[in-house]
Order: C-alpha cells, then sequence, then structure tokens
C-alpha cells in the first residue's frame, strides 16, 4: 500500500530531524524539529527527488520563496499543491 | 624584514581582458553580469553569470598549448604575461632561479573535468584526451606560469575556495617579505562556468536568478563570474634599484578560520582577521580609506560582513567607503581576491569603484557602500576581504606608494 504525500513528507522531515516521525506533529516549525539550513537544502532536494517537482526556493530569502516553509503542515500543503499543479 | 611592492597587474576578466579595460569599466560602474551562453543552459535554474565574453584562446596561444590549457589556466597565463610586461622584469640568472610563483584557484580545471566526465558517462565512450590530468591540476595554472617565465623557485596552488586569491597573495606577501624569493607572481584563476559547475552551486540554493544586489536590502544571492588576475609582488629595494613602476606597496596580511561553520559566516570570525591584518601592518583602524568588501551579495555574508566592520572599526566605520564589485564582474570564486584587487589599486589612485544594483538601503548594511556611482577620493591605505565558505578569512591591506 502506498503512502500518502503527507506519509512521506514526514518520513523525509522526520529522517533529515534523525526523529521518529511519531515526533513530526503537523504544526510543528522546522526549527522545533531541529533543522538548520543546511538541513532544510537537504529536506527540500529529498522532496524534490521524491515527488519529481521543482521547489521554488532560494536560501537567501526563503520568506519570499513562494513556498510555505512555516510548518510541517504547510510544507504538506505546499507538495501536494506543486504536484497537483504537475498533474 | 623587507618592504614588498607591485610592479606589475594582469588580467582577463568579464569586464575586460587586460587592467586599462577593468580600470575604466570599473569606474563606469559597468555590469558584465549577463544570460549564460553555454551548453545545456536549458537545465540549469540559474541562467545569468558574468563570462569571459569573446574569447579567443587562439590569438593567444599555439595548437598545441591549448590542448595542455583548461580554460583557467589560459586566463592566468595572459594575465601573467600582462604583469611581467608591465613590470619590465627578465627572468634569467639568479632572479629566475628565486623568483616563483603562488596561485588561488577553487575549481582548478573544472571545465577540463566536467567534459571528460560528460565523454565518459554520458556519452559512453571509453577513451578521454590524453591531457586531462594535467590540464584540471589545481597546479596547472601555476605551473604553466612558471614554465612560461622560467620561476624556478616556490611554486604551488591555494585552494581555499573564495578566498583563493588572498591566502595566495598573503603567502607571495609574506615570502617577499621574508627574503625567500626576491619577486612572485601572485593572484587567482578561475573558469567554474560550466554545466556541472553551475548545477553544483544551485544545489545550494544561494545563487540569485536575476542579479547581484549587495549590500541592497532586495539582495537574493550571488551570481558566478571566471577570470584571472595576477601581479608581481617584488622586494621593494630590488624594484628601486631598477627603477621599476610601483602601484602600489603591499603593508599587511592576515589569515584565520571562523572554526565554526562550513557555509554559515561568523562576523567575530572576519574582524579576527581584519585586526589581525592591521596589526601586521602595525595601523590603527582609522588609517584605512577604502574597503573592497567580499560582499557576496547573499543574504548572509552582507550582514556578517557589515557586522564585522563595525566591530572593528567602530565610529570610524561611517567614514570609510566600502564597496562590492561583484555586483560587476559576478564572484571569480577562487580569482575574487585578484579581480578585486584591481579596485584596490584603482581606489589607491583616487577613484572608488561603486556597488553596482544598490537599489534599496538595508538597514543592516548601514555603510557608505558607494551606492551605483564611483566616487572620486583620496585613499592612502585600502583593505581587501576575502571570507570563504569552511570560514576561512584572509585580509591583505595596501598603501599606496
Amino acid at each position: 500500500m502506498s503512502q500518502s504525500i503527507q506519509e512521506q513528507v514526514i518520513a523525509i522531515l522526520a529522517e533529515q530531524a534523525v526523529l521518529d516521525v511519531s515526533d513530526v506533529s503537523l504544526d510543528a516549525t522546522l526549527a522545533a524539529l531541529g533543522l538548520d539550513s543546511l538541513g532544510l537544502v537537504e529536506t527540500i532536494f529529498a522532496i524534490e527527488e521524491r515527488f519529481d517537482i521543482s521547489v521554488p526556493f532560494n536560501a537567501n530569502d526563503p520568506a519570499q520563496s513562494g513556498f510555505d516553509l512555516s510548518s510541517v503542515a504547510s510544507i504538506i500543503a505546499a507538495v501536494q499543491a506543486l504536484i497537483a499543479a504537475k498533474a | 624584514m623587507r618592504r614588498v611592492v607591485i610592479t606589475g597587474a594582469g588580467t582577463v576578466n568579464p569586464l575586460a581582458q587586460d587592467v586599462e579595460g577593468s580600470f575604466a569599466a570599473l569606474s563606469e560602474g559597468r555590469c558584465a553580469i549577463a544570460p549564460l551562453d553555454l551548453p545545456d543552459v536549458e537545465r540549469l535554474a540559474i541562467k545569468i553569470g558574468a563570462q569571459v565574453q569573446g574569447w579567443q584562446a587562439e590569438a593567444h596561444f599555439t595548437r598545441s598549448e591549448i590542448a595542455l590549457y583548461d580554460r583557467f589556466t589560459q586566463f592566468a597565463l595572459v594575465a601573467a604575461r600582462q604583469a611581467v610586461a608591465q613590470s619590465g622584469l627578465v627572468f634569467a640568472g639568479d632572479l629566475a632561479a628565486r623568483s616563483g610563483v603562488v596561485l588561488g584557484t577553487a575549481g582548478g580545471g573544472l571545465t577540463t573535468q566536467d567534459d571528460s566526465y560528460r565523454t565518459v558517462y554520458a556519452e559512453g565512450k571509453n577513451r578521454v584526451h590524453p591531457f586531462v590530468v594535467p590540464r584540471l591540476m589545481h597546479n596547472s595554472a601555476a605551473a604553466q606560469i612558471s614554465i612560461a617565465h622560467d620561476l624556478q623557485g616556490p611554486g604551488f596552488s591555494v585552494a581555499t575556495a573564495c578566498a583563493s586569491s588572498n591566502h595566495a597573495m598573503g603567502l607571495a606577501f609574506q615570502m617577499v617579505r621574508s627574503g625567500m624569493a626576491p619577486v612572485m607572481l601572485t593572484g587567482g584563476a578561475e573558469a567554474m562556468l560550466c554545466f556541472g559547475g553551475l548545477k553544483a552551486w544551485e544545489g545550494l540554493r544561494v545563487m540569485s536568478p536575476d542579479g547581484c544586489r549587495p549590500f541592497s536590502a532586495n539582495r537574493n544571492g550571488m551570481v558566478m563570474g571566471e577570470g584571472a588576475a595576477v601581479y608581481v609582488f617584488e622586494d621593494h629595494d630590488h624594484a628601486r634599484a631598477r627603477g621599476a613602476p610601483v602601484l602600489a606597496e603591499v603593508i599587511g596580511f592576515a589569515m584565520g578560520s571562523d572554526a565554526s561553520d562550513i557555509v554559515m559566516p561568523l562576523p567575530e570570525g572576519a574582524a579576527r582577521v581584519m585586526r589581525a591584518a592591521l596589526a601586521d601592518a602595525g595601523l590603527p583602524p582609522d588609517a584605512v580609506g577604502y574597503i573592497n568588501a567580499h560582499g557576496t551579495g547573499t543574504a548572509a555574508n552582507d550582514r556578517s560582513e557589515v557586522a564585522a566592520i563595525r566591530q572593528v572599526f567602530g565610529d570610524h566605520a561611517d567614514r570609510l567607503l566600502v564597496s562590492s564589485t561583484k555586483s560587476m564582474h559576478g564572484h571569480l570564486i577562487g580569482a575574487a581576491g585578484g579581480v578585486e584587487l584591481l579596485a584596490c589599486l584603482l581606489a589607491l589612485q583616487g577613484t572608488v569603484a561603486p556597488t553596482i544594483s544598490h537599489q534599496i538601503a538595508d538597514p543592516e548594511c548601514a555603510l557608505d557602500v558607494v551606492a551605483n556611482v564611483a566616487r572620486r577620493a583620496e585613499i592612502e591605505v585600502v583593505m581587501s576581504n576575502a571570507f570563504a565558505f569552511g570560514g576561512m578569512n584572509a585580509v591583505l591591506l595596501l598603501r599606496r606608494p
């Protein structure tokens, strides 16, 4: 049975943050997960590779990238939107 | 200890293929950043850069020489030829035996590597050009300069990413100052603007898709350049004895490490090295009139660098002129400090090159960044900053001759 997008994004975040998937809550911020700037860049790379999408992200100005990184839930929603846009 | 002077300069960079043309472009605030023209550019997310336009290797080298020279070596050799010609030096006898070359580069023959990998991986061939190794070696530019000018003394290359040139020039300064060599050719060369080189940088997500705007509130990353600059660092007494033209005196150098993070800069690390360079020159901070900033146009570097300048210079930071010429020629990575030393020489002649593409003041970068238009100023002492990934920092000080 294939995982949902939500489950896959959480699994990627958990792996990067070296946490159990049960410790990655939807309302958590990346800082709360302990992800630094390099961890974020690796996370976005992993998401792009998993879903075959291009995430608009510039480390110089994450807020202006058009990809909402404010919480786990917002990242899942943004990934879902990018996958929908590709279809 | 001996005094060290610069008696020759040469360059190939995106603004011009000589020093005079580079001075003119820096004075005019010309921008060499443009859409990239290279194979597979449509597969890149970042499609701009500062390329050396209209480069004709055949105009400078024979066919057999070109077979041995990566693009970065070609740039370095032409720059060295110009510098030696300006100095008037002819290397022979004891001078040739003791003089040397130390060059900075971060990627070495990266274009050669990229082409070679494309041959075996993408094209599925089982044979590459026989000179891949002598072309791609990091020391090939320094070695070819030693061969071209019969420099039999110290010869090596320095790779400290974006600080490579300043480390190289600092070491050359120390070698001439100590009496180890009467003359050292030094500077840096880089040619990373190839598909594989750009792909690697893209991955880090620090490149701007639309321009290099150092110290501007709307800056959004760095833009890659390519090229070389080479200088003749000469024992002051040796230069005076032969009545050589003197472009500047090299008066101080320091290097040090943040020992903190592989990519994020630490203001205290940069400040420590600027202070150490001033101590090496025996100068107080207020002796400095112009700083050629590292000024990459990334959010992190510019904020950190300005904080470091404030820490070192205090109130004098408000009287200093600070500019980043990367806004014009892009970030030449291992050749950055070399090409940026041209702006330092120009400042000592009374013209401070601007930070172009400065659009919106940033309260976190509240210094006189010579926005958009060059400034006439009497500058006695200049500082050149280079702060590399790896937290490795190198700072030089020059004085008007």
